[in-house]
């Protein structure tokens, strides 16, 4: 078992693309965190850029709250932009 | 003109290292550090690799790599003491590969830019891995040295009892005072005493090796020398 805090790791696979969360890993502070994630993580060239941010400074939704927190958004489709016709052709959509 | 036994140099240096760090394999002290030792370890079998395919080469008696790491007795390796000595703290570790970058991203700098191209090719690829190698090392030194009272003890006591054995990094070479100029202000940063010039132990170069070399050579070379030409 390791003293040692625990980090969230996020890696950017390429440029253009967003931070994705990967993993998580100890280290003693975060220079060290980097480095570690830049050892666990991209050995086989999974980025160009790395964040790694303190689990312990993540505020997360609590699975208690699951119901208040995701449920009324099930019932409102018309959040969705499905109501409206593309034109065909229309690249990145 | 690029001799073979200045490849074997830079190459058994590489090779040795990287089997002392694999020792780490499955016992460093947390997982990620065992995986980062390892890493390094693989860098440093990998510039070997390439370094003793091209001293093989080079010495026009046919040998493969495999011949020279494997089939090579003690008397016949050219790294440098520092390397073979035992890892018998983790602090020693770090102390040994702090002291081993700094000199390797130092010769492999040089030799980038040298008129071999092809020892310049390998030297371009390993100078970035020993830029990494010496941070990853820099790093845990500041840390061990200023960080408790007994990792102050142990990574003093690693430094004070390598040091003698880092002046035979300079033989041949001129690079000691941009050597120093590394390391110093890493000991600094780590609250390190700095130790004296005195004793300098010699003889890696010319085959003449601490009784350590040999047991590491035996674990090393056991399997090719008893199933020759073995694969995986």
């Amino acid at each position: 078992m390791s003293g040692w805090p625990l980090w969230e790791v996020f890696i950017r696979p390429r440029r253009g693309l967003s931070h994705s969360h990967v993993g998580s890993l100890h280290a003693p502070d975060a220079p060290t965190a980097l480095r570690n994630a830049r050892d666990v993580y991209t050995r086989r060239q999974e980025g160009v850029s790395i964040w790694v941010v303190a689990a312990a400074d993540i505020t997360a939704s609590s699975p208690d709250e699951k119901d208040a927190f995701f449920d009324p958004a099930a019932d409102k489709v018309y959040r969705h932009p499905t109501f409206y016709q593309v034109p065909e052709g229309v690249a990145h959509l | 003109m690029t001799t073979v036994d200045e490849l074997l140099a830079l190459g058994d240096d590489a090779l040795i290292a990287a089997q002392r760090l694999g020792e780490w394999c499955s016992r460093a002290p947390e997982m990620e550090e065992d995986i980062a030792l390892t890493n390094i370890a693989l860098d440093q079998l990998g510039a070997a690799r390439l370094l003793l395919t091209y001293a093989g080469e080079l010495g026009g008696a046919g040998q493969t790599e495999d011949d020279l790491a494997y089939l090579r007795d003690d008397r016949e390796f050219r790294n440098c003491l520092l390397v073979e000595l035992p890892d018998t703290d983790f602090a020693v570790t770090i102390g040994k590969l702090l002291f081993l970058s700094a000199h390797q991203r130092l010769r492999y700098e040089a030799l980038a830019g040298g008129a071999d191209e092809q020892l310049a090719g390998i030297a371009a690829k390993a100078v970035k891995e020993s830029a990494y190698h010496l941070d990853h090392s820099s790093l845990w030194t500041v840390r061990l040295g200023d960080g408790t009272e007994e990792s102050r003890r142990r990574m003093q006591s690693a430094v004070d009892g390598l040091w003698p054995y880092t002046h035979e990094l300079f033989e041949g070479g001129d690079h000691r005072d941009a050597w120093l100029s590394i390391v110093e202000p890493v000991l600094a940063e780590a609250t390190l005493d700095r130790p004296a010039d005195g004793w300098a132990p010699t003889g890696g170069r010319v085959g003449r090796h601490t009784e350590h070399l040999s047991y590491l050579l035996a674990e090393m070379q056991v399997l090719h020398r008893a199933h020759p030409g073995a694969r995986w």
